[in-house]
Order: C-alpha cells, then sequence, then structure tokens
C-alpha cells in the first residue's frame, strides 16, 4: 500500500514521492517544446489539406500562390513521387483468418490524385512567416471532383458503399479472429444462460495539449539531417522514415524529441508532415518549421477507439462463464497508421478473458478502411475496448441472472493460486490478486452502504448508480520474437546506457520518451538507489538519436517495465565492472567484495572504496588491471522483456443523475490497482488520475463526429468536442496493493500509464446504466451525454406495446 | 487571420468618423468572439477598429433605480462589482456564467449584444430586464434589439454605448450550457417587478426570444408549478449535436421552473 | 500596416513594430522570445495561452498585441521572484505533482493566481469552476486543484500578497 502523499517518507529511493525535477524548467516557462525551437534561416510550412471526404483531383494550379509574398515553394504529392518519397510504413501484419495478408494500401506523405479524408495532405506550402504560407495556401486552385464517402464503422463493408481503397474490396483491411470456435459454440450450447449486447465503442481524438510540430534541417556539407519532433519515440522516426519513406540512413539522420507536451499514443505514429519538412529542407536548404494549429490536429492526429460489437456471454446456471463470442468491426480510418492494426487484435482480442476464467472465448475483428483520419492507438489502445465490452457485458449478465455484480465477478475471477494462467487467447498472466484487489475495493468505496446513499439521492430526486470495473491490460509489450511472429516489423526491447564520469556523477540515456510520465525523476531514482549515489548526481537524458543509442519510446504503459529493466541491466553491468576495479583497488579478490549503499567493502574487513572513488579510478587507470579489464564506467544494455506485464484492479464509481436534464455528476471515483512495485507514488496516483478522467472524459463527455452525408468532421474543435474540465470531474480515491510483483523484470514492476484509461470508460458507464436501472434501460452507448441520458429515460418512459 | 489595419480611437466620435463609409471596416470590442472568428479566416475586414480606449464606454451606474452600464465594461466587471451585487444580482451572477474567467476578463457587455449569437448570454438579460439599450444615436428597446440570428436593429455606423438595466424586484438566470463551448444550450432568465413577470429564452432558438405564454402563467401565479401545464413547441428551436430541439424545448421548461423556484 | 506597441513585458518596457494582425502570444513568443506561453488552441478554450494584463488573467491568443499598448503582462517567465524563489503557486504545483507534460501548466498557473486574487479563500469547487478555461490532458486536475488550495492556505498564513512578482 502507498501511504498518503503528505506523510509519504522521506528520501530519493525506490517507493519514495520524490519530487520531480522537470518541474523547474516547466513552472517556470523555461520548458523547450518543439515549437519553442528556431533554427537559422528557417522557413514556415503550411499544409493544404482536403475539404472533401473523398474526391479525385483532377489538377492542382499553384500559379497564383507561388506568386504570393514571402512564397519560397509549393510541392505537391507528383513533386514527392518524382523524388521517390515512399509511402508511409505500417508497423504491423495482421493476417486473414484465411492466411492471407491484410490489404496495405499506400499512404503517400502528399496524395497524388485521391485524398480520402477531410485533412488529407494536399499540398505544402513553403514562406518566410507563418502568415505567408497560409495566406498563399488559399491561393491554391484544386480541381476536386467529390466522390461519395463512407464514414460509418458499421456500414463500411456493406457491398453498396463507396471504396476507399481499389485493392480493399468491401473496405476490408482484414478479417481476423482469435481462439477456438468449435469450443465457444459447445459452451453456449449447454449454456444456462446467455447474455447479448451491442455497444459502440465510439471515435475519440487524443488531444494531447500540444499540437504535433516539426522542424526539418538538412546540413549539405555533411549530408547530415535532422528532424525535430513532437514524438513518442525518436528512434522508431528515425528507423521508419530513413528507411521506408526518404532513403536517408540512419547514420545520416538525426531526431530529437525535445519536451513533448503529452502523447496519449497520439505521437508514436510518422506522419507525413515528418517526412515532408525533412525532405523539403534538403530541396531548399534551409530548415523547415511545421506546428499544426488545434483546428489540424483534430483532422490529421491519429483518433482512437472506434469499434461496433456483438458480444455474447455463456453463463452456467451458478453464473460461472461458460464462453465468450464476439464480433467487432473496427474503423482503420483512411490509411493505415503506424500501429494501426495491432490494436483492435492484438491488444484487444488478447484481453477478451480479462480477469476472469471464461475456460473458452472466440473473436473475430473486421478491421475496414472508411473516409475518416486513420485511427491508431490512444491511451490504452485496444484495451479499453476489451474491458469496456467485458465489464458492461458482465454487468448486464448479473442484472438478467439477479446475481449481485460483485458476487457474479467474486465467482469467475482468476485465483491467485491459478497463476500463471493461460487465457484462451494467447496470453499467460504471471500474476496478479484479483480477489484481493476487489474485496479492497468494494470495502473502500462502502459498496454495502450503497443502497442507503442510493435512497439518500432518490430523495433528492436523483438517480444514483454504482459502477464496478475490474480489469487487466497488457502492458510492456513483447518478447520481440513473439511480437514478431504476430506481425510486428519492430523489435519491443529497450535498451539504456548508464554512464560514471570520472568526478562520480552519472549520465543515464533511455530510449524511452517522457513526455509527462516523469521518467527524468523516477529513473533517477532507481539509478540513485541501486548505485548508491545521491540523486543530484544522476541525470536522464532521452530524446534523441545522437545521444541514446537505440529506442522503441514510450507507449503502451512500457517505460518502466522494460526501458527501467533496460536501466537495471546497464546499472548492474556498471556494478560487476566496479566490482572487479575496486577488488584490484583494495587488492582483494573479487568474490569477496560487496556493494551496499554505494560503496565496495572487503568482506569481514574494515577496507572499503566508494563507487564515485571507483569511476575516478576507472578514468584515471593508473593503478588499474589494464590488461584484463578495459578504462572506463560506461556501460549499455537492451533488454527484451519475457513476457507482457499484467496491471490489473479494480474501479468503482457512483454518479448522481438529475432524470429532469440527463446530466451526470460523478459523485466519487476510487482504484484500486496492482501496478507490481511502486517506484514513486506520486507520480503512480498522477498517472491514475490522468487517465481516469480520459475514462471519464469517453464515457460522458467525448464523442468523434462525422457527418454520415458528407464525411466532414463535426466536432472539430474544442467548441464542438468537449474536453473534460477541471468542473465536471471530482477528485479521486487511489490505492496500490503491491502485494502481487511482477514475476519476471528487475523491478517487479508493471506499468501504470494507461490503467486509469483502461477501466474509466466501463466504470463510468456501469455507474450510470445502473441509475437507469430503475427505467428498465438495460444499456446505453457512449457517451452519457445529458441530451442522450434524457433521451433514453424518455424512451422508457413509453410504454411498450404488446406484441 | 487575415492581414487588416488597426485603429485604437480614444473618442466615440473618432471611432464613428473611422466606421462611416467604410463597408470592410469593423468595430472590435473585447474581442472573445471577434478574434477567434478571424483566426478561422470567417471574417475578412480591412480595418479592425478597437473600442478600448474610447474611456466613457466604460462603467456601471446607477440611475433612475437600476443600472447603466457601458458598452464596453466586461463580463467580469458586472460579476463582481458590488453595486450590481446590490441592485440586480442576478445579472452579476448571469455574467459570472458567461465563457469562463479569462473570457471574462476581456470579453463586454456592447460585443455580446451587438454580436448576438443565439447560445449568448446577455441577450436573456436584455429582454428579461426590458432593458434599454444606448447608442451613439438613439436609444433602442431591448424588445426590439435583437432581429434574428447574429442580427440587431442597429444601423450601419451606429456603435452601442451602454445599456441600461431597470432593476426587478428579483430575478434569476439559468442556464443550462454546452459542455464544451461552455455557451448556452438553453438560458432562461426570469425577471419579476411588481406584478409583471417577464421570462427570456436565450440559446434555444434562432435569436432570443420573450416566452410569453410562461409570463401569463407566472403573472397569474408565481409559482413553478404555473408552468407545469405549459409546452414548448419544438419546431422552431435548434438542434444540433449536444441537444435536440425536443431537449431544447424540454429544458427551456425546466430552466424556467428552477429560475422561478430560486425565486421563491 | 505595421504597427507600434509599447509595452512593459515582465517589469520590463519593450517596443516593437508587428502586423496588425499580431496576437498578443505571438509577440510574447515569436517577438520577445518568452516561449513559456503556449498556444494550444485556435478557438479560446484551452488556456495554455493564459497571461495577466494589469494584473487580470487573459487568453494572450485572444487578444492583439496592439490591444496590449501601454499594459503592463506578466507572463510565467516574469512570476518567479527575480533571485529564482518560485511563487507560492508554482511551488504549491511542484509540492502537489500539479503538472506531468508542462504544455498547460503556465496557463494553468497564471489562471490559479488570478483566481487567489479574487477569492483568497476558494472552495474546492470555486478551484474547480474557476480553471473551467484551462484544459489539462495529463493531471486529471486532481493535483492541480489540491496545489491551488494547498497555495491559498500558505498564502493565507503568509503576509506576501498573491499577485505576480512583476506587476
Amino acid at each position: 500500500m502507498t501511504a498518503p502523499l503528505d506523510t509519504a517518507p522521506s528520501g530519493t529511493g525506490i517507493g519514495k514521492a520524490v519530487r520531480r525535477r522537470e518541474d523547474q524548467r516547466f513552472l517556470t516557462g523555461r520548458g523547450t517544446y518543439t515549437e519553442d525551437i528556431n533554427r537559422p534561416g528557417q522557413l514556415h510550412a503550411y499544409i493544404l489539406r482536403s475539404p472533401h471526404a473523398h474526391a479525385r483531383i483532377n489538377g492542382i494550379d499553384t500559379s497564383a500562390a507561388r506568386e504570393a509574398p514571402g512564397v519560397v515553394a509549393i510541392f505537391t504529392g507528383a513533386d514527392m513521387a518524382a523524388d521517390k518519397v515512399g509511402s508511409l510504413p505500417c508497423g504491423w501484419q495482421i493476417h486473414n483468418k484465411d492466411g492471407t495478408p491484410m490489404a496495405e494500401p499506400p499512404h503517400p506523405p502528399l496524395v497524388t490524385d485521391t485524398v480520402r479524408h477531410v485533412g488529407d495532405q494536399v499540398a505544402v506550402v513553403i514562406a518566410e512567416t507563418k502568415n505567408q504560407a497560409k495566406d498563399a495556401a488559399e491561393l491554391i486552385q484544386v480541381d476536386y471532383e467529390p466522390l461519395p464517402a463512407v464514414v460509418s464503422t458499421a456500414d463500411a463493408d456493406a457491398p453498396d458503399q463507396p471504396q476507399v481503397h481499389p485493392n480493399a474490396p468491401n473496405n476490408v483491411c482484414y478479417d481476423w479472429h482469435l481462439g477456438d470456435k468449435a469450443a465457444v459454440d459447445a459452451a453456449f450450447a449447454r449454456a444456462a444462460h446467455v447474455t447479448t449486447l451491442d455497444l459502440v465503442n465510439n471515435r475519440l481524438v487524443p488531444n494531447a495539449m500540444e499540437p504535433r510540430a516539426y522542424i526539418g534541417e538538412y546540413e549539405p556539407s555533411t549530408g547530415d539531417y535532422t528532424l525535430y519532433t513532437t514524438s513518442q519515440n525518436p528512434h522508431v522516426i528515425r528507423l521508419l522514415m530513413g528507411a521506408f519513406v526518404l532513403s536517408i540512413p540512419e547514420h545520416k539522420l538525426r531526431v530529437v524529441a525535445p519536451d513533448v507536451g503529452g502523447g496519449f499514443g497520439s505521437k508514436i505514429y510518422h506522419y507525413a508532415e515528418e517526412a515532408i519538412v525533412t525532405w523539403a529542407s534538403r530541396k531548399l536548404g534551409r530548415p523547415i518549421k511545421r506546428v499544426a494549429e488545434r483546428s489540424e490536429s483534430f483532422l490529421s492526429d491519429a483518433h482512437g477507439r472506434d469499434h461496433v460489437t456483438r458480444a455474447e456471454l455463456a453463463l452456467d446456471k451458478d453464473g460461472r462463464f461458460l464462453g465468450l463470442r464476439v464480433a467487432t468491426k473496427a474503423n482503420m480510418g483512411a490509411y493505415l497508421s503506424t500501429f494501426a492494426p495491432a490494436i483492435p487484435t492484438y491488444l484487444y482480442g488478447t484481453l477478451l478473458a480479462g480477469q476472469y476464467a471464461t475456460p473458452a472465448i472466440y473473436v473475430e475483428v473486421k478491421a475496414l478502411f472508411t473516409h475518416t483520419v486513420p485511427v491508431d492507438a490512444y491511451r490504452g489502445a485496444g484495451r479499453p475496448e476489451a474491458c469496456y465490452l467485458l465489464e458492461r457485458i458482465v454487468d448486464v449478465a448479473a442484472r438478467e441472472t439477479g446475481i449481485d455484480r460483485a458476487e457474479l465477478r467474486r465467482r469467475n475471477l482468476i485465483r491467485p493460486e491459478q497463476m500463471p494462467y493461460a487465457t484462451p487467447v494467447a496470453l499467460t498472466y504471471d500474476s496478479g490478486n484479483f480477489p484481493r484487489i476487489l474485496e479492497r475495493a468494494l470495502e473502500l468505496a462502502d459498496y454495502k452502504g450503497f443502497a442507503a446513499r442510493k435512497a439518500e439521492s432518490a430523495r433528492r430526486g436523483k438517480l444514483r448508480g454504482l459502477g464496478l470495473c475490474s480489469y487487466i491490460e497488457a502492458c510492456g509489450i513483447a518478447p520481440s520474437n513473439v511480437a514478431g511472429a504476430l506481425g510486428a516489423r519492430a523489435g519491443l526491447y529497450e535498451s539504456a546506457e548508464v554512464r560514471f564520469h570520472p568526478t562520480g556523477s552519472v549520465t543515464v540515456f533511455t530510449g524511452t520518451h517522457s513526455h509527462g510520465q516523469s521518467h527524468e525523476t523516477t529513473f533517477a531514482q532507481i539509478v540513485a538507489e541501486k548505485l548508491g549515489v545521491p540523486i543530484e548526481n544522476v541525470d536522464i537524458v532521452h530524446g534523441d538519436t545522437a545521444k541514446v543509442p537505440m529506442g522503441m519510446g514510450t507507449y503502451g504503459s512500457r517505460s518502466l517495465p522494460v526501458g527501467g529493466s533496460a536501466i537495471v541491466k546497464a546499472v548492474d553491468k556498471v556494478v560487476a565492472k566496479a566490482r572487479k576495479i575496486a577488488a584490484h583497488m583494495m587488492e582483494a579478490a573479487e568474490a569477496d567484495i560487496e556493494f551496499k549503499d554505494g560503496r565496495f567493502s572487503v568482506a569481514g574487513t574494515d577496507k572499503s572504496v566508494g563507487i564515485a572513488d571507483v569511476a575516478l579510478t576507472a578514468y584515471v587507470p593508473h593503478n588499474y588491471p589494464l590488461e584484463e579489464l578495459e578504462p572506463g564506467l560506461d556501460e549499455k544494455a537492451f533488454y527484451d522483456p519475457k513476457n507482457f506485464t499484467f496491471p490489473n484492479g479494480t474501479q468503482i464509481s457512483e454518479v448522481e443523475i438529475d432524470p429532469e436534464t440527463g446530466v451526470v455528476e460523478i459523485a466519487s471515483f476510487i482504484a484500486v490497482d496492482d501496478f507490481g512495485r511502486i517506484v514513486n507514488p506520486m507520480v503512480v496516483e498522477g498517472q491514475v488520475h490522468g487517465g481516469v478522467v480520459q475514462g471519464i472524459g469517453q464515457a460522458l463527455y467525448e464523442n468523434c463526429v462525422y457527418d454520415p452525408e458528407s464525411g466532414q468532421l463535426v466536432t472539430g474543435s474544442f467548441m464542438d468536442y468537449c474536453m473534460p474540465r477541471a468542473d465536471d470531474v471530482p477528485s479521486f480515491t487511489v490505492q496500490t496493493d503491491e502485494t502481487s510483483p511482477c514475476t519476471h523484470n528487475p523491478l517487479g514492476v508493471k506499468g501504470c500509464g494507461e490503467a486509469g484509461a483502461i477501466g474509466g470508460s466501463a466504470c463510468i458507464m456501469n455507474a450510470v446504466v445502473d441509475a437507469l436501472s430503475e427505467h428498465g434501460i438495460r444499456h446505453i452507448d457512449m457517451p452519457a451525454t445529458p441530451n442522450r441520458v434524457w433521451q433514453a429515460i424518455q424512451a422508457a418512459r413509453v410504454p411498450v406495446a404488446a406484441e | 487571420m487575415y492581414a487588416f489595419d488597426i485603429h485604437r480611437p480614444e473618442t466615440l466620435g473618432e471611432a464613428a468618423r473611422l466606421l462611416s463609409g467604410n463597408e470592410d471596416a469593423k468595430l472590435m470590442a473585447g474581442g472573445q468572439t471577434l478574434i477567434p472568428t478571424l483566426k478561422q479566416r470567417l471574417a475578412q475586414p480591412s480595418d479592425l477598429i478597437d473600442l478600448g480606449q474610447v474611456g466613457d464606454l466604460k462603467g456601471i451606474r446607477e440611475e433612475a433605480g437600476g443600472l447603466t452600464i457601458g458598452a464596453m465594461t466586461t463580463h467580469a466587471t458586472v460579476q463582481f462589482a458590488p453595486l450590481v451585487k446590490r441592485v440586480i444580482p442576478s445579472l452579476a451572477d448571469l455574467a459570472g456564467h458567461i465563457g469562463d474567467a479569462q473570457v471574462r476578463n476581456r470579453g463586454t457587455l456592447g460585443g455580446s449584444i451587438v454580436n448576438n449569437d443565439p447560445a449568448a448570454d446577455y441577450p436573456g438579460a436584455v429582454l428579461a430586464l426590458g432593458a434599454t439599450v444606448r447608442t451613439n444615436k438613439r436609444q433602442i428597446a431591448g424588445d426590439s434589439f435583437f432581429t434574428g440570428m447574429f442580427e440587431t436593429a442597429l444601423d450601419p455606423g451606429e456603435i452601442v454605448t451602454a445599456v441600461h438595466f431597470p432593476r426587478p424586484d428579483s430575478g434569476r438566470y439559468m442556464k443550462f450550457r454546452n459542455p464544451a463551448s461552455r455557451y448556452a444550450i438553453v438560458g432562461v432568465y426570469v425577471a419579476k417587478t411588481g406584478g409583471a413577470v417577464r421570462v427570456a429564452v436565450t440559446g434555444a432558438a434562432a435569436c432570443a426570444f420573450r416566452w410569453t405564454a410562461a409570463e401569463q402563467a407566472l403573472t397569474r401565479s408565481f409559482t413553478a408549478d404555473a408552468l407545469e401545464s405549459l409546452t414548448v413547441d419544438p419546431s422552431d428551436l435548434n438542434s444540433d449535436l449536444h441537444a435536440s430541439a425536443e431537449y431544447r424545448a424540454h429544458l427551456v421548461k425546466v430552466m424556467a421552473k428552477r429560475a422561478v423556484a430560486g425565486m421563491m | 500596416m505595421p504597427i507600434t506597441v509599447s509595452l512593459s513585458v515582465n517589469g520590463r518596457p519593450v517596443t516593437k513594430e508587428v502586423e496588425g494582425r499580431t496576437l498578443l502570444v505571438q509577440l510574447l513568443r515569436e517577438h520577445l522570445g518568452l516561449t513559456g506561453t503556449h498556444v494550444g488552441c485556435d478557438t479560446s478554450q484551452c488556456g495554455a495561452c493564459v497571461v495577466h494584463v494589469d494584473g487580470k488573467s487573459v487568453k494572450s491568443c485572444t487578444m492583439l498585441a496592439a490591444q496590449a499598448q501601454g499594459a503592463s503582462v506578466t507572463t510565467i517567465e516574469g512570476l518567479a521572484a527575480p533571485d529564482g524563489t518560485l511563487h507560492p503557486m508554482q511551488a504549491a504545483f511542484r509540492e502537489h505533482h500539479g503538472l506531468q507534460c508542462g504544455f498547460c501548466t503556465p496557463g494553468m498557473v497564471m489562471s490559479a493566481v488570478d483566481l487567489l486574487q479574487h477569492n483568497p479563500s476558494p472552495s474546492e469547487t470555486e478551484v474547480r469552476e474557476w480553471l473551467e478555461g484551462n484544459i489539462c490532458r495529463c493531471t486529471g486536475y486532481h493535483n492541480i486543484v489540491k496545489a491551488v488550495l494547498s497555495c491559498a492556505e500558505t498564502m493565507k498564513s503568509g503576509a506576501k500578497a498573491p499577485a505576480a512578482a512583476a506587476e
């Protein structure tokens, strides 16, 4: 259990609520985000975007725009094609049920002949100032021939729909499945009860507060390129853009991701603009900067979620789950974003066991192209969709069978003695005590007292509901060879370098990237404790391919379980080498050397030497075993995870609904989470708070809506896309349980970045539907806006005619 | 934003002179709607005339028992002014529910009513309180000021200088806000002066309007129950992503009842 | 036609020639290099750009530089004391982990400082309502609200006025 923050023990080691080292610069306006960087002689790019969801381009006339003040160049898809610029690659290949590969249509950075969503990139205007570039873009005449568009996930594969790509018949990207269909059919055949639920997981716009921004730069004397980018994983961008799009070898391409203002998945991907500014910087011999406006972000950042699902749960007469059958349509948008195909498959289908010992599961996922912005991972990525489905259908089943929802969960939870537990959908959970967490959460939320609170709310004319959600997620995706077998086109390890400097300070290089996750603090805590040096003497470096040897970046709650493990491995190598040096310095056998709290000592003697002195000796190797050991104290490590980690927990919320207006207010929200071992409880709680509010956002406020006729994005700004505000949400009660550490990584950690968002939407919707159940309402789709809730109540009040 | 020339006149006369004969010139009050509009390139004025330096357009004073508020007085000034809280507290409350704290520090009464956004709050106050709009040329009864969506009775070149709000015996503004934009999906302002009751509705339709059936019912019996039997016709109401016309019609009644209940 | 704008920024007089359409935030970021003030949206919603103009919090993306003529502007860079001592609000955000990625933080802090000028003892509800014009995607607001409430306590017990150092 974590102690409350204000009584957190002092110190800087693992488990301490160390205040953040990154805060000083952020709080004083000294952060360096990409937009804050200006390069000498830089030009500004403006991307002309399609106003149509689907149109053929019969011609682009840039003559007037070229004459506009300040314009240096205008490029279209034809210019990039002439330079043999490649398609934006997809990093994961899914195979169909019949073993054939998915449809993988080209994704040019600037379109050549067809636009496929509102916001698709048509041309780039490069000028001396931002205003000049934007002014000139209005002078470009594009001869569009508008074509019919399809935006609906549910209908995109109907035979009469407009086709997004010629090589994807019926707009099907892939038709995938997982699990034992025959076993599931058999389970349903002997079920005492079957619960069926149709649900929609609404499309979201991630909306990190910092809009995407880029600067491309080319140095003609060396042929070196530099890209400054708002990325969660600069090395991945270097690989994807260098190898697949612009044919720049790694040693000639530096990618820098400086301070990044949030990502939530949307800044994982390789975006067209990165290739455009980098390519154009060479064409023009000047740095080129491009900063998105928020309205462009809505039209060009990868969106999230967007599933339509039918789920069926088979139960025996005692309420034990026998089988789960799921059929999902997942919207890919107009093109395949970097990791899009993996999200509704290996990050969704594989999670459908949840915390339950359901013996048979079969899931089919049809991924569909539509004339919308590409869809990819957004905080949780596939796992919130799986959790939402499961936790909703379990609640509906509880209501249908008359079994208390906590009791129904209790009967079906995987028990700790079953660990490691192999699910029927390809994962093996290594650890977790789900019943313990459920009981703790029920107690913390005073589950038994709910009826009294509901009665009290009723006295005030309010409908009160309680939502229960037990989630599990698979984080720190890997091992690389397993992922590769499943279609990943990249490794999923992480690298670290721990460099002792001669006078005892330490620089740690990590291939993960911090854009709010507090790595500069938490990673330093780990290293300071393990090396026994003051935390002030440890700095964390990330986000620059010229400094960090290699990296896969930050997503999927992987930074600590994978990146942290790599750091520990590198620290261990440093200590191992330092041990040899210390043995030499103290003229003792290496086997007799003990290391504790930063000092090497000879067992059974009072001889000891500090690790800083060892470092000095390593760099000033006068008294040094040069024949056996290289000078220096600087070690690299790559860590490839042995398995996913499985953070899990139970969240309980209570809502009050005003039946007259349909307004939902959150009365309380508690979470008890198992993240394995905790490095910094303050940071962990912060991650949970933020995740939960993104879950609440999906449940109550956020919804990305396209007009079904025109394919226009209706919710294209914060005026219509409702971001949760401070006055929309309550304060939270968050606890952690450290009794089931991860069994296969050196820190025992599981990751905490996505948990809140994975359970949050299901937890709130279960509460909302619970509150509405007294009107006979069985389910409503997200978001539960006042309008939608009020309409559901109105519809329920209409007497149903006898059949 | 498209390029424009900006002017910062210090007198009303100078502002009027800059405006006259220049069809492409636009006045700017607090700019909280205009600047976002310009940023989206939805307007292209040749000249922007900023009224921010015209001193005599600001301020609040008691007049004839009511309040006269300068057109360039910010929402925050109205929200926090002890004078407003004392004389027409419901108006201070309304001002405190416009936009957010930063918008209220810049946005102005004059800008709000001249723009006449269907979802703006102040038009509800002008109608409910029977206000009078004063311009550099005349006085216009509040009841005839709002003529349609984003339309007012102002002539070209006419500048609003102040609004006079008579003091009601009691009043209450109930706002059901758009959760995203924080504009009114429906706002209902009920004001009672002697036996007379005014009920103004904003956000629901193309333009703020008085709900006369509710006024009559409340004049007969000033209770929330008096509104129970009334219905609002949704056919003329706005319908959008956030609220159907039927929902808005329903909310008009709910907000009106809550306003009345809050005045009891 | 370019115009000349003279104003005080963080206590120092500045004069710049800018286009009429230049926003205050552009003047600060692009002409004065004060990049602590951020732009997170184009519809005046997110509040990342909040600064103080004559002591009041405003959205600098929804104000023209020309409108700041003669004004006294304080940005996040001007909030700490000249010796680098953090303003109590900055210190409270750090103490209570009221920031993660840091992008909304300057606007959030400037807005919160203005709240305490109006209301030195806000309730949690009042803090949440005041901050409706500042969107944070990272923190879920929990720790921001905690920081503001804690700062109010600190300020009440201390003698120091809550206004920004440069005002």
